[in-house]
Order: structure tokens, then C-alpha cells, then sequence
């Protein structure tokens, strides 16, 4: 499980293995089963990270192979992430050691939630991502350097170094490098504008008469 | 990009300010909260050493770990108990009402807000759970959150989000007898796809929309993120307002004359423009039913399980691991296929009127032998109406089981579960591998007329050849 401190402050560069899980549309309910939601604290959740699959694949998941333990980035397929909004996904998967996806594509609440632990989700066009998959495959443990500005991946490997330029929206972008991806305090900050939003809601005040 | 439409008006209307890493600050007009996705939430705002700014906008229920046969407490899972025991908590100490078990307003947090008239049209609402796209239906802008950003709108009644582009999916014509929402909007997902809808939200639109009854858009714009969107909406209309007039929460007097203004103003008008457009018919649209393990592996019940020849390339992969894991035969028909389990209920279909659809089904048959059948109402309300009107003495006596409300089967946190390789006949949301609660388990989604036909034929039937007349009247009797 993850040795690795938890995502703080900016985040620029983020090093470490890969781990490949393969496949469009892996959902949130296969990244951690139903029943580990049962919980008040997500401390507990590494234990239940791909469970279901785990077990059909018997130790032969990409989560169980001796040579991925300790990876700390993951690439995967289109549309990751998609289904329930359960933060508890990205959650077992930080707890895990995961601190960065390479996909390409993402689902939306998966993205956001993913963006607000700090863990980045980059995106390649479809035959990037194969080729780097590729690469991951020939070269066990090899290291991966993500840089975030701008966005690429590049793998070393005999010698020889091999780089994936990858997409990440400027906003998402701008603030993990600044370390602004954590902003309730921001957001608590805009008091006075908070307010002169709730005024110009009808509803706020009953429809009461103006 | 869009412009003049719901979306882009109610966005502005809730427009806080511009955040410095590009986002927008979208203030949230009701949140909503369960036992699931907020505990955390609360103690992380505690961490931070903060309360919550506006407790009379947040609304809480219990919905996913409630059993469904006793709902005595403590309940038999610790837990559960656990869970709910920390949300009565929670709610005490913040001053945030709780509708608990027992109190006539608990239920599906997808059904109660709505039915209590809490959901109004041009509202920004946000819940820690993926099918607050349900909300839609009343012209609110409605999605899913995950837990920090429960946190956040406890702390700030507000979010930081970015705005989507606006796809306009327009509806011809009108749907058949034994077709509903559910059908039309497994028909769009089938269309384009589960990640069709990513960076969308979707309008709903056109002639068979604007017929749909409240209940109808909540099923049609609930399921509005199985195909990628994470908000899906039906415009405010006159069926709108005669849902809403005189429930609990509904302006009233002449305060409800400024409501139906305001929210008139809000929809879409002719000069709205799309990022983009997509029109269907009606009228071309089966009963629809899902063979494999997305919401998108859906055919016409009338229809064969698509062969690797008839599927996309890029969808072939999981094509062929739904072949697999659903046990199913490229160009097998899917009518007449065995099913173990019936469940009728859900965010999706447990409103009083899919209880009457599949009730009009059930009415006079049995359900098969070896089948286990149930029906979860979505609230106490439900249950209530559907009580008084005697729905449950129909299903009772045609063999189904009549429980407690609750999320139930659709997701499996809860007592009511699929074993090994059983296979479903349910009017849940999702068909993912393991959802209901077994690993190897099968699901196939339907409408829950469907469900009640599959209950009674012991296999996939088609409802058409079952039920003649049409069977899904606005619900009139739904006032608290």
C-alpha cells in the first residue's frame, strides 16, 4: 500500500512505475465494489481497490503482479471512471499509491473528484496511449516522468528515452501547478460575492415580493 | 457554444465569481445529502474548522444501506447502523433536517426531494451521487458530486465547476403503448453511447418530451449520465408547474404566480443555439433492454445480441467481454432468455406510476415458478399512495414481495442482493459487472412493465403482447 505521502500543495511533476489496467469503460463500481462504501472514513479503502476483478483474475491482475507493486502512476483506456460519483474510486486508488492516470478519456465526476485529491488525469489520442502501454509492457519497472507544463510523459528505458505529449484542460492545469486544486477556503473566501449571488435568487427568499 | 438556453441562464444566474485556476464558482441552490457520500465530508469541514454556511439549503434522507424488509433499528449490520447513527449526528449538530425512517418523508433521495417540491425548476442542485441528474426534469441544472465537493458546498454553498456545451437531443413523435421513458432513454444511450454525452449536458426536447409526465422526465433525465452527461434536463412547462402546485416545499399564494414567471423565463427559447443536435423518433422506439455490462449494450427486446460484425470496432473489446460475462450468444435472441430475479423499484423507476405500470402487468398473473420477485417503493410516500390505491395487494397476490423503501438491489449496499450467477430482470440504472451485489452476477435493465412481464413469463418478454391499454396517468394523488 501507498508508502508515499498523500498529493499537497503544487503539483508539477509526478514520478514513479506505471501500472497498466487495460479497457474502455472501467467503472466506478468495478474500481471499488459497493460494499467497502459501507464506511464513515475512507481509511480502510486500499484493501478493496479493484476487489471484484482481483479475485475473478486470480493474483493475475495488474493490481497483484509482484512488478507493479509500488507504481504510483496508472494508464488505462477510454472512459474511465464512468458510473457512481463515489469519490471512494479515486480514493482506494490514492490509498493505493496511484498519484497520477494517463487515459484517453475520462468521465467527468471521476475526473473532478481525482482533481480534487490532486491526482491528475492526462488524456493521449487513442494510438498514444496503446504505444505507451506498449512501451510499459517491454520495460518492467521502468520509471515514467509526468510533467504537468507541459503536459508529457516520458519513459526511460536501455538507454533510451521515449516521450508522449499528453492534454490536460488549462483550468485543471493551472491549478494543480499552483496548488490551488483544494480550494474550500477560496471558495469560503468569496463571502461578499456569495452573497450578492443569493440576493438575485427568487427563490432564496420565497419568491417573496420585490 | 450555446446560447439563450436553460442552462446557459441558470448557469449565469448562479455565477459567483472566476477562480483563479480557471473554474467558476457556481453557488448551489439545494444540496442534498445521505448516509454514503457525506461523512467524510463533515469530517473533513471539522478538520478545516468549519461550518456549514447554509444548513437550511442542505436536505438530508437515508436511502442506500437501509434494509428493505425490517427497517427496525439498530439494524442488524453495524455497519449500516454505523453510517446512519453518524448522519443523525452530523445533521443534529449542523441544524440540517433529516427526513429519517419512519417520518412519512424518507425515501430514494432522488424521489423525496422532488415529491416534497424541494427540486424547482431553474435551481442549481448538487448531491453526492451520480443520478442527481434526476433532478433535470424539473429545469433545474442537477449533477453529481463526490465527497470533497460535499464538503465544499457545506463550507461555501458553492462549487467549483466548469461550464458544458449544451446537446439538444430532440424527440419526434409520440412513443407507443408499452413504451416509456426508460425505453427512450436506454434507446439515446444505445444511440450515442456511454461516453457519447462527456462534456454535454443534454436537454431533452421535441414533441414526446413535452408529453412525458413529471415522473417520465425524472426516469428520462435520472439516467442522463449513463450516457456520459452529467446533467440532463427537460424545460419548465405547464405539466411542470401542476406537479409542483401545493406540495410542502412549492411557493404558495401570490408567491407562486413570481415562481411560475420566473421559471418561465428560464426555458430555452426559439433563438436558444446548441453545440450540438440529435433528433430521434418516437414512434421507431421498442421496449428496450440491456445484454451486457454497460448501460449502452442495449437492444429492442424484439432484437438479437449484436454480433462482433454488427458492433463498432472500437466497442468489439467489450463486446466480447460482455459475451463472456453475461453467458450470451452473438445473435441469440433476447426474448424467452431465463431470469432468476425480478426488482422493481429504484431512483430510476420506483415512483408511483412505474408501480402502476408494472401493477397493470402483474394484475391477475403469477409470477413464474423458481422466480423471486420484489417491488421497492422509492419513498414512504410512494408506498403510502401506492398502499392506498392497492397496488400492493396486486402485487402481493400475483407472488411478489412488497418491501420497505430504500436503493434496494440497484446497488447492492444493502441486504437485497444477487447470488453467483443469478441473472436480473431490473429497473435500476446499471448493468456493470458485480453491481447487484455478486461478482459473477447478471443484470438486465428494462422498464419495470418489462420487469413485471419478465416476473410473470419466467423469461425476457415483450409487454406489448401483455398489456393493450395505456397505463401511465400523472400520478394525481401525490400531494403531502
Amino acid at each position: 500500500m501507498s508508502a508515499t505521502p498523500f498529493p499537497a500543495g503544487p503539483i508539477q511533476r509526478c514520478e514513479g512505475c506505471a501500472v497498466v489496467v487495460p479497457g474502455d469503460d472501467i467503472d466506478t463500481d468495478r474500481i471499488i465494489p459497493a460494499r467497502y462504501l459501507k464506511c464513515v472514513t475512507f481509511d480502510g479503502l486500499a484493501e478493496g481497490v479493484f476487489a471484484d476483478d482481483r479475485r475473478e483474475r486470480a493474483g493475475d491482475h495488474p493490481f497483484d503482479r509482484a512488478g507493479n507493486h509500488g507504481a504510483a502512476i496508472l494508464v488505462v483506456n477510454r472512459n474511465f471512471g464512468c458510473g457512481s460519483s463515489r469519490e471512494h474510486a479515486p480514493q482506494a486508488l490514492m490509498r493505493w499509491g496511484i498519484r497520477a492516470v494517463i487515459g484517453e478519456s475520462f468521465a467527468e465526476i471521476f475526473f473532478g473528484n481525482c482533481l480534487a485529491l490532486g491526482i491528475p488525469c492526462l488524456s493521449a489520442d487513442h494510438d498514444s496511449v496503446l504505444a505507451l502501454q506498449a512501451a510499459i509492457a517491454a520495460h518492467p519497472g521502468a520509471m515514467l516522468q509526468l510533467d504537468l507544463d507541459p503536459p508529457q510523459v516520458t519513459l526511460e528505458a536501455d538507454g533510451v528515452s521515449s516521450a508522449w505529449p499528453l492534454e490536460l484542460a488549462a483550468g485543471p492545469r493551472r491549478m494543480l501547478v499552483s496548488g490551488e486544486w483544494n480550494g474550500t477556503a477560496q471558495l469560503v473566501a468569496h463571502d461578499a460575492e456569495l452573497r450578492a449571488t443569493a440576493r438575485r435568487l427568487p427563490y432564496l427568499s420565497g419568491f417573496a415580493a420585490a | 457554444m450555446s446560447a439563450g438556453t436553460l442552462y446557459d441562464k441558470v448557469w449565469e444566474l448562479h455565477r459567483v465569481a472566476d477562480l483563479p485556476g480557471g473554474a467558476i464558482q457556481l453557488f448551489i441552490g439545494l444540496h442534498l445529502i445521505h448516509e454514503v457520500t457525506s461523512p467524510q465530508a463533515f469530517a473533513a469541514l471539522d478538520d478545516l474548522g468549519l461550518t456549514v454556511r447554509h444548513p437550511e439549503r442542505t436536505v438530508a434522507t437515508v436511502d442506500h444501506i437501509v434494509p428493505t424488509t425490517s427497517q427496525a433499528r439498530p439494524f442488524a449490520d453495524p455497519l449500516a447502523e454505523a453510517m446512519l447513527a453518524t448522519l443523525e449526528g452530523n445533521c443534529a449538530r449542523h441544524g440540517i433536517t433529516l427526513h429519517g425512517l419512519g417520518s412519512g418523508r424518507q425515501g430514494i433521495v432522488h424521489v423525496i426531494a422532488p415529491e416534497l417540491g424541494l427540486t424547482q425548476p431553474g435551481m442549481t442542485v448538487a448531491c453526492g451521487d451520480s443520478h442527481t441528474s434526476t433532478h433535470g426534469a424539473f429545469g433545474a441544472i442537477a449533477f453529481g458530486i463526490g465527497t470533497s465537493q460535499v464538503r465544499d458546498v457545506l463550507a461555501s454553498q458553492s462549487l467549483a465547476m466548469g461550464k458544458l456545451k449544451v446537446r439538444r437531443i430532440r424527440v419526434e413523435g409520440a412513443l407507443q403503448s408499452g413504451v416509456y421513458a426508460k425505453d427512450l432513454v436506454l434507446h439515446v444511450i444505445r444511440t450515442l453511447g456511454v461516453k457519447g454525452g462527456v462534456g454535454y449536458a443534454y436537454e431533452f426536447a421535441g414533441p414526446a418530451i413535452e408529453a412525458l409526465s413529471m415522473e417520465e422526465r425524472m426516469t428520462l433525465c435520472n439516467m442522463a449520465i449513463e450516457g456520459g452527461a452529467r446533467c440532463g434536463y427537460v424545460n419548465p412547462d405547464a405539466i411542470t408547474f401542476a406537479y409542483l402546485k401545493g406540495r410542502p416545499h412549492a411557493p404558495a399564494g401570490e408567491a407562486w404566480e413570481r415562481a411560475v414567471a420566473w421559471w418561465s423565463s428560464l426555458a430555452s427559447g426559439p433563438e436558444a443555439s446548441f453545440d450540438d443536435e440529435v433528433v430521434f423518433d418516437a414512434a421507431t422506439i421498442a421496449p428496450t433492454i440491456t445484454w451486457g455490462i454497460t448501460p449502452g449494450q442495449a437492444i429492442g427486446v424484439d432484437e438479437t445480441v449484436p454480433t462482433l460484425e454488427q458492433t463498432e470496432s472500437d466497442e468489439r473489446p467489450i463486446a466480447e467481454e460482455a459475451y463472456r460475462y453475461m453467458d450470451l450468444r452473438p445473435g441469440a435472441p433476447i426474448e424467452g432468455l431465463p431470469v432468476d430475479v425480478c426488482f422493481i423499484g429504484s431512483c430510476t423507476n420506483g415512483r408511483l406510476s412505474d408501480l402502476r405500470a408494472a401493477a397493470a402487468v402483474a394484475r391477475g398473473r403469477q409470477v413464474a415458478a423458481g422466480i423471486k420477485a420484489f417491488v421497492v417503493p422509492g419513498s414512504e410516500q410512494v408506498a403510502a399512495e401506492a398502499e392506498a390505491e392497492g397496488l400492493d395487494a396486486v402485487f402481493r397476490a400475483a407472488g411478489f414481495e412488497w418491501r420497505e423503501p430504500g436503493c434496494s438491489m440497484c446497488l447492492a449496499m444493502n441486504p437485497d442482493r444477487l447470488e453467483g450467477r443469478q441473472i436480473s430482470a431490473s429497473s435500476s440504472n446499471r448493468n456493470f459487472k458485480g453491481r447487484q451485489g455478486s461478482a459473477t452476477g447478471r443484470t438486465l435493465l428494462m422498464s419495470p412493465a418489462m420487469v413485471a412481464a419478465a416476473a410473470v413469463s419466467g423469461h425476457v418478454a415483450d409487454v406489448r403482447r401483455l398489456v393493450t391499454a395505456p397505463i401511465t396517468p400523472e400520478p394525481a394523488s401525490t400531494r403531502a
